[in-house]
């Protein structure tokens, strides 16, 4: 599609070395941003007369266990006027140090990245409105991160009935 | 023209208070307006016309505790709503008691991790267990008859 060349095209003008690389898979293009040039990127993609991307459709963590950047955070955004989808991907090596938050471009991104840092613990530099959304207010830990815990616990059969009875909490009335 | 003579008019049952009480209370048992999850689409339907709870005198959910006999406990428990269904049991005024419908409210049923409650019984008393994932409203509807025989045959001391 032109306007996903359009995209790349416009970028590389106005930022420079802005993208690491771009990636289509199966007709949706993917841009790896550089998490510095990521503000600069996302103010063109929405102000710009011939993109106007002015929907943040969602903001999603992945955690790529083995590999080194470890967490690779996605911001998919869409062009209502020109009915265009569109990917970026920053990849984040400490979490503690995540991208800038993108709350000033669009506002909905607060929200998207407090869902972020709470299940996935990728923090978001100038979003002071980072916590427990999902979890209890006092959780441990961001459990959809790989190395988290499932939490299995046994499964009570005729056999080991006793045995984890006298284990569970029971209430007392 | 005594008393005697116009309440052997009206006619007179003598009966054991206790069989009363409890009679009373098993034919007017109001659950609390409480759905969890897919279970709370079943228990719906159980109180809906084509299985009609309200031939047992309990199809009013009452949407505040206070006035509420019965949980039903229709759905997976997580961690986070667990001190909220904790606090709404305390709320309900005694005698109360509590159903588990379905696999996961009696014993996590498929999701053993760690955001949900492996079985309600950790943190309310539970009367009668409904197997079923989701159990059809019939087997709510056993479910309930159950624990109205459970109430028929309780002692009134043991609520006082």
């Amino acid at each position: 599609m032109e306007r996903d060349q359009l995209v790349v095209d416009k970028i590389n003008e106005a930022v420079r070395d802005g993208i690491e690389e771009v990636k289509d898979f199966r007709g949706e293009r993917t841009l790896y941003i550089k998490a510095n040039r990521l503000k600069k990127v996302c103010q063109l993609l929405r102000d710009d007369e011939d993109l106007q991307y002015n929907l943040l459709a969602d903001i999603s963590a992945d955690d790529l266990l083995p590999e080194v950047p470890r967490f690779a955070v996605s911001y998919h955004l869409c062009s209502i006027p020109f009915n265009h989808r569109l990917r970026l991907r920053v990849l984040v090596e400490d979490p503690d140090k995540g991208p800038a938050t993108m709350g000033g471009i669009w506002p909905i991104a607060t929200w998207l990245e407090t869902e972020v840092w709470d299940l996935m613990g990728v923090n978001f530099k100038g979003n002071n409105a980072l916590r427990r959304l999902f979890m209890p207010e006092d959780w441990q830990g961001h459990p959809l991160r790989k190395d988290y815990p499932l939490g299995y616990e046994e499964v009570q059969f005729s056999f080991n009935w006793e045995e984890i009875g006298s284990r569970k909490p029971h209430p007392k009335e | 023209m005594g008393i005697e003579q116009k309440l052997g008019d009206m006619g007179v049952v003598t009966y054991r208070l206790e069989d009363l009480v409890n009679w009373g209370r098993s034919n007017a048992m109001w659950p609390i307006l409480f759905g969890l999850a897919c279970c709370a689409i079943e228990m719906m339907s159980a109180q809906a016309a084509h299985y009609d709870l309200s031939r047992f005198g309990m199809e009013l959910n009452r949407p505040s505790p206070r006035q509420s006999d019965l949980m039903i406990v229709s759905g997976r428990v997580s961690r986070k709503m667990a001190p909220v269904v904790r606090r709404l049991y305390n709320q309900m005024p005694s005698p109360k008691w509590v159903i588990a419908m379905g696999d996961c409210a009696s014993c996590g049923g498929v999701f053993n991790n760690y955001a949900i409650v492996q079985g309600i019984d950790e943190i309310v008393p539970v009367d009668v267990y409904v197997a079923g994932c989701p159990p059809r409203p019939e087997a709510l509807i056993d479910g309930i008859m159950s624990l109205h025989e459970k109430v028929r045959g309780e002692k009134l001391k043991d609520w006082a």
